[in-house]
């Protein structure tokens, strides 16, 4: 289990990192999201052991990083941002590079490198040289370095940052699978990447953690989640306005324009079904025609711009 | 009796150290482009041009290497920092001293497997010019010892200008700043106990403080060395610097990791 206690780190004297625990257990898929700039990659570059903390610690198994960063990096795997790699060798040439540097040898090592190789599906471009791969293959194969040794830990930032969205699909099935045996901490902004693979998230903005749950405890965060949202001609959306202001299941109405036409209204409440329920029973009795008509699941994005001050009330 | 399978695993167990993971390929990252080649041809190309113009080999009819090391120096002013100047700069450009740094590996290694890699290549292209040991040998009767601490004391000059070479790639991201601030060190030492740097300061400076420069003079050890006369405190000497300047890098790398 990889521990991070109270990590900070300044650069002059403004704090890129202020204060950030976490803890990564087995089996579980961890997400790191914030905007760009609020601290992730500075946070996994001290995980990793690139950087040291200004003050804080990082812990494997009760093993200080510091104490001994060689036992502690050989049982983690890192896929830095951007995917750097040495572009004039050989994909192969780089994979074993990386297993003898890490004193993987012989027929472990030819092991290790066909289940890495296999799992990443890179087998047609391992004669080349990095430097001529498409952007998706370079991805893959620093994915392969970092599962190569087979570490416990996966530390993966920006995993599907620039991927075509297939490519994207790929990565995040792979992440899924080999969360089967590893720990994996994941940063990104994508939002829909945490519903899609990881278990937990926690959300920092400006070097802080700014929320942290399972991706449904997040959600939650918002009061859209199971806001009613009916989407219907303007006419329409007056109609079921007038008729639901005041109704004691209502606890807000927000409008949701596009190109500044009403194109629906968002019913807050919580009582989700019975305002369902109700809604519909109204467009029955009045004739109502929505063109849709649901409860709202994936407020991520609210969430997130609320707990990072994307909305506009911290800018 | 020597037990041969262990004997062999023991040497494969030597070789499997990080650091020689690394010099095989930074090694091989200097033949992948054409770096290696072009350095090797403008090594010999340059070193034997200047011998038999320069160095008047023939007209000298003496039968010894003098005129081919005495321009070492020079050649290696430039030629040195042009060999190290991708050393750490390319690697923080690409963002690959970020995977690097992370391998379960010291920095010590790391930043010594570079320089090692750095020093053999430059002992390969001094390799290259035994033909001209072997010239001597027909023409003559050349004293090989000399010749011998001749080779070996211009191998540790481009091992320092190497090293200082290394440290001043560390400092930038930018290859042509790492090669521009590499010359201008190698300069330094090697101009320090030179009449032009000598000259400009003993109009004002103690003598203790001009004879002390002079003795660091990169160039005053080498020509003692490479005319046969090997001293303890010339070997330590160019060892320091060498110790010296890598771990100027390493405190440099890390410096910079961390800002």
């Amino acid at each position: 289990m990889l521990v991070a206690d109270h990590l900070v780190k300044k650069f002059g004297n403004v704090a890129a990192v202020n204060g950030i625990s976490l803890s990564l257990k087995p089996q579980e898929v961890l997400g790191f999201l914030g905007p760009n700039g609020s601290g992730k990659t500075t946070t996994m570059r001290m995980l990793t052991g690139f950087m040291n903390p200004t003050s804080g610690s990082v812990t494997m198994d009760g093993v200080a990083l510091t104490d001994d960063p060689i036992a502690v990096k050989s049982q983690l795997g890192y896929l830095p941002e951007g995917a750097p790699l040495y572009l004039d060798m050989t994909v192969l040439d780089f994979l074993k590079f990386c297993g003898e540097i890490r004193g993987i040898r012989g027929a472990y090592l030819r092991e290790r490198l066909d289940i890495s190789i296999g799992l990443l599906q890179i087998e047609e471009v391992l004669g080349k040289r990095i430097e001529a791969l498409s952007k998706g293959f370079k991805r893959r194969v620093g994915f392969a370095q970092a599962i190569l040794h087979d570490p416990a830990i996966l530390i993966l930032d920006e995993p599907t940052d620039g991927l075509d969205p297939n490519q994207k699909f790929h990565v995040r099935q792979m992440i899924k699978q080999l969360s089967a045996t590893k720990a994996i901490l994941i940063s990104t902004h994508l939002l829909e990447e945490v519903g899609a693979v990881c278990s937990r998230a926690m959300i920092i903005a400006r070097g802080q953690l700014v929320a942290s749950g399972t991706p449904l405890e997040l959600c939650k965060l918002s009061p859209h989640y199971h806001a009613v949202l009916a989407t219907a001609a303007p006419s329409v959306l007056q109609l079921l306005r007038s008729a639901f202001v005041g109704n004691p299941l209502v606890t807000g109405v927000e409008e949701v324009r596009v190109n500044d036409k009403l194109t629906a209204l968002r019913l807050l409440n919580h009582q989700p079904a019975e305002l369902l329920a109700a809604v519909n029973q109204a467009a029955r009795a009045q004739n109502w025609v929505f063109e849709s008509l649901l409860l709202e699941q994936d407020v991520l994005d609210d969430v997130f711009r609320r707990v990072t001050g994307g909305d506009g009330r911290h800018a | 009796m020597l037990n041969r399978q262990k004997f062999f695993s023991a040497i494969g167990d030597f070789f499997a150290d990080p650091v020689f993971v690394l010099i095989r390929r930074e090694l091989n990252a200097y033949f992948a482009n054409a770096l290696a080649y072009v350095f090797l041809i403008i090594f010999l190309a340059l070193a034997g041009t200047m011998t038999f113009t320069i160095g008047s080999f023939f007209e000298r009819r003496l039968a010894d290497l003098q005129p081919f090391f005495q321009f070492h120096p020079w050649l290696y002013l430039l030629l040195m920092p042009a060999l190290t100047m991708r050393l750490w700069a390319e690697e923080r450009k690409l963002g690959t001293h970020e995977l690097l740094l992370t391998l379960p590996i010291n920095l010590s290694t790391a930043v010594a497997g570079k320089f090692l890699a750095a020093w053999l290549f430059a002992g390969i292209a001094l390799l290259l010019s035994l033909p001209l040991w072997f010239t001597v040998n027909y023409l003559g009767h050349p004293d090989n010892g000399v010749i011998l601490v001749s080779y070996l004391s211009s191998w540790l000059l481009a091992g320092v200008m190497l090293a200082m070479g290394s440290a001043m790639s560390a400092l930038t991201k930018n290859q042509v700043i790492a090669f521009i601030l590499g010359v201008f060190l190698s300069f330094l030492f090697i101009a320090s106990g030179s009449p032009i740097v000598l000259g400009f300061l003993q109009s004002w400076a103690p003598a203790w403080a001009l004879h002390g420069l002079a003795n660091l003079s990169l160039l005053d050890r080498y020509d003692q060395m490479s005319q046969g006369v090997i001293g303890l405190d010339s070997l330590l000497y160019f060892a320091l610097l060498i110790y010296l300047f890598l771990q100027a890098t390493i405190v440099i790398i890390h410096l910079k990791k961390t800002a």
